[in-house]
């Protein structure tokens, strides 16, 4: 065998060959861009873009825990609502019991009630995914219409027991002391939870992503995702890896909730199932089972849900179905697309 | 004769034939058998879903396809019947443009969302028809000048379906002769004919495509058979199927609203009727819309009557609190996901 005659060409990469791998990272800034252009005053404009930011943050932590089940074992749970639900419930349950701490004007007593309530709600939603999997999820692998008819009807039990125990009419609450009002930063009002909000997302964010980029643990759910059986074969039991992860998005679900029920300042029992729109929504343009394509969706779809919102108000739900169209036509399995088309 | 009516589908059992015939016969007579408003209002509102259920089947059942907007297609062809009547006045011209631009309407989302969606991944269609559904819903409630809002919309249809309108000065078997009976009439004949419609799609050539889809997709593609488009058409007959049942229950209500139409309630409704009825066969339909209607009318009595019984117990009279309804349907419909996948009529057919 003889060497071909020619020489191998070392053409550097275009410009657009290295940009096209950040082109879904970089449409953050672009939509936050357009929305400026769009948005008359730019006070407005900064408090819109922080509340989107907190926004997407929210639905990143509710939505991550279900992409990741999906990659992994292929298991699509549409009843993954019913845990923010729970969750909410669980955590402003406990604040209220905390009426203590929450009142009090010092910040850190105010934030530990809140971590209180958060540990208390994941703990909850995490024990409630543990009987989830092992009573609904269980007997369906692999069929993915048993799934969705089985995961809805959890759902609806879940919902209906969470009128069973706390009643049926909506519980409004009031965020701890040091969380209410807003700063004001270059002219604009900014509420100081949602600027917690933003750190918090962020914190859960850069932790999953260490978790998962650099721990053993994280290369067994990664290598997962990839390829089940091989990972199986190599000897870990991959069945054990998806009972942890359904657990911590369960209980990241949960967290969400309590998130989502202080942002909003009201929690009612359908409040996951309404939610789970915009998850599904985050969890497609993203790539099903891709992490970071969440993280990317969420924000693109919090952003867009509130300069919409601004902009015209009506359209405010209708813009992120647009944005959901858009990208398909681009990348018609998501932005980051991680399960090869099973 | 009947068999060739039937699409040569028989019910094939016994107590199947039997109960279906007592369905038929009862829905026939419906209005002499049990007089009354309220009854003869359940008779035509199981008329209506039973073409309902039996469309989402079409889908669910028989291509293996799992939507969420099937609610959305039933809207459309109620509030296509609704703005016309506004619209164009009371008659009948305006009941038939109300139900064909709701059926087009709806073929033509459909096509939309099947071509987009189906075209990637059949699990996608799930997410996205549940994402544009309730955006729907949300937008109709948000237009109240266009749509009436969450009030919904009142409307006038032609006199000689209302009864005002007699036929007859005496009364027949007891029941007065007049618009009114026209009107069930219309809705029953309707029905019927939807439903033995749908009947031959399912027993023809194509419903045997859908089939193999459903058990093989990948099969079904490799013998030659585009599953897309297979696939998409079966969604856009089912969602026209849905918009010409939503039209009859528009034109019987004389009333559309989010509620009664749009409401994601219904579609869990819808869910659960096809499940516990028996996935994949046209009869499960009848069944489960039969047997769900009738529970849900008298079911919620029976349970008020046995919390009151239980007053004192700890914990029972709140799980059976007739506003907990749902939450024993939700049991029985993952119980009969798990036991029972065939449904009412798989076990009747002893294929369990």
């Amino acid at each position: 065998m003889s060497a071909p005659d020619h020489l191998p060409t070392m053409a550097q990469a275009s410009p657009w060959q290295r940009l096209e791998p950040h082109v879904p990272l970089l449409l953050i800034p672009v939509l936050a861009l357009l929305g400026f252009l769009l948005i008359p005053s730019t006070s407005s404009w900064l408090t819109l873009t922080v509340s989107g930011l907190a926004m997407g943050m929210m639905i990143f932590i509710m939505a991550s825990g279900m992409t990741l089940v999906f990659g992994l074992m292929d298991v699509i749970n549409f009843g993954h609502g019913a845990f923010i639900s729970v969750g909410a419930f669980v955590g402003v349950t406990v604040l209220l019991g905390l009426s203590g701490l929450t009142g009090a004007p010092s910040l850190w007593l105010n934030l530990l009630a809140v971590i209180l309530a958060i540990t208390a709600a994941a703990l909850a939603t995490g024990l409630l995914g543990l009987a989830f999997e092992k009573v609904i999820v269980q007997p369906v692998y692999g069929y993915h219409l048993k799934q969705i008819l089985v995961t809805m009807g959890g759902l609806i039990i879940v919902e209906q027991l969470i009128l069973v125990i706390w009643g049926p009419d909506e519980i409004f609450l009031t965020r701890p002391e040091a969380l209410k009002g807003a700063v004001t930063f270059a002219g604009a009002a900014i509420e100081k939870y949602r600027l917690v909000a933003v750190g918090f997302g962020l914190l859960l964010f850069l932790v999953m992503r260490w978790m998962l980029r650099s721990t053993r643990i994280g290369l067994i759910v990664r290598a997962g995702v990839e390829n089940g059986e091989m990972v199986e074969a190599l000897g870990y039991r991959l069945r054990l890896v998806f009972i942890g992860v359904f657990v911590a998005g369960s209980a990241l679900a949960g967290l969400g909730g309590v998130m989502w029920g202080l942002y909003q300042e009201v929690i009612t029992a359908h409040m996951g199932a309404n939610l789970m729109v915009m998850i599904f929504i985050v969890v497609i343009i993203g790539g099903l089972g891709s992490v970071e394509g969440c993280f990317i969706g969420a924000l693109l779809v919090g952003l867009m849900q509130n300069y919409v919102a601004f902009l015209e108000p009506k359209l405010a739900l209708i813009s992120n179905i647009g944005l959901m169209v858009a990208i398909l036509m681009w990348r018609p399995q998501g932005m980051m697309p991680v399960v090869k088309a099973k | 004769m009947l068999t060739r009516l039937l699409s040569g589908d028989t019910p094939r059992s016994l107590p199947l034939t039997l109960i279906l015939l007592a369905i038929l016969v009862s829905l026939a007579l419906a209005p002499f058998l049990f007089p009354g408003t309220r009854s003869v209002d359940t008779a035509a509102r199981i008329c209506v879903f039973i073409v309902l259920v039996a469309s989402y089947d079409l889908m669910l059942g028989y291509a293996g396809i799992v939507s969420f907007a099937h609610t959305m297609f039933f809207g459309m062809g109620a509030y296509g019947v609704a703005l016309a009547s506004i619209h164009m006045g009371r008659g009948f011209d305006a009941l038939i443009v109300g139900t064909l631009a709701g059926g087009i309407a709806a073929a033509a989302l459909a096509l939309v969302i099947g071509l987009f969606s189906l075209r990637v991944r059949a699990i996608f269609f799930a997410m996205i028809t549940l994402a544009v559904a309730s955006a729907v819903a949300v937008l109709v409630s948000q237009l109240s000048g266009l749509t009436g809002g969450e009030d919904g919309l009142n409307y006038k249809i032609p006199r000689a379906l209302t009864s005002a309108q007699k036929y007859m000065d005496e009364k027949l078997f007891g029941v007065r002769v007049n618009g009114k009976l026209l009107n069930y009439y219309l809705v029953f004949a309707c029905s019927t004919l939807l439903f033995l419609l749908l009947l031959r799609i399912v027993n023809s050539p194509f419903g045997r495509v859908l089939q193999s889809i459903r058990e093989n997709d990948f099969r079904a593609e490799a013998i030659g058979y585009r599953v897309v488009y297979y696939r998409t058409a079966a969604t856009c007959l089912s969602a026209v199927a849905a918009a010409l049942a939503g039209s009859l229950y528009a034109i019987w209500l004389r009333y559309v609203g989010p509620d009664t139409t749009l409401s994601f309630e219904i579609m869990v409704d819808i869910l659960l009727m096809v499940v516990i009825g028996g996935m994949g066969t046209m009869y499960g339909a009848v069944i489960g819309a039969t047997l769900f209607i009738v529970a849900q009318n008298y079911l919620q009595t029976l349970m008020g009557a046995a919390a009151e019984g239980l007053e004192g117990v700890p914990v029972l009279p709140l799980l059976l609190n007739p506003d907990r309804w749902l939450l024993w349907l939700g049991v029985l419909f993952v119980l009969s996901v798990y036991f029972f996948p065939t449904g009412v009529v798989g076990r009747l057919r002893g294929r369990g």
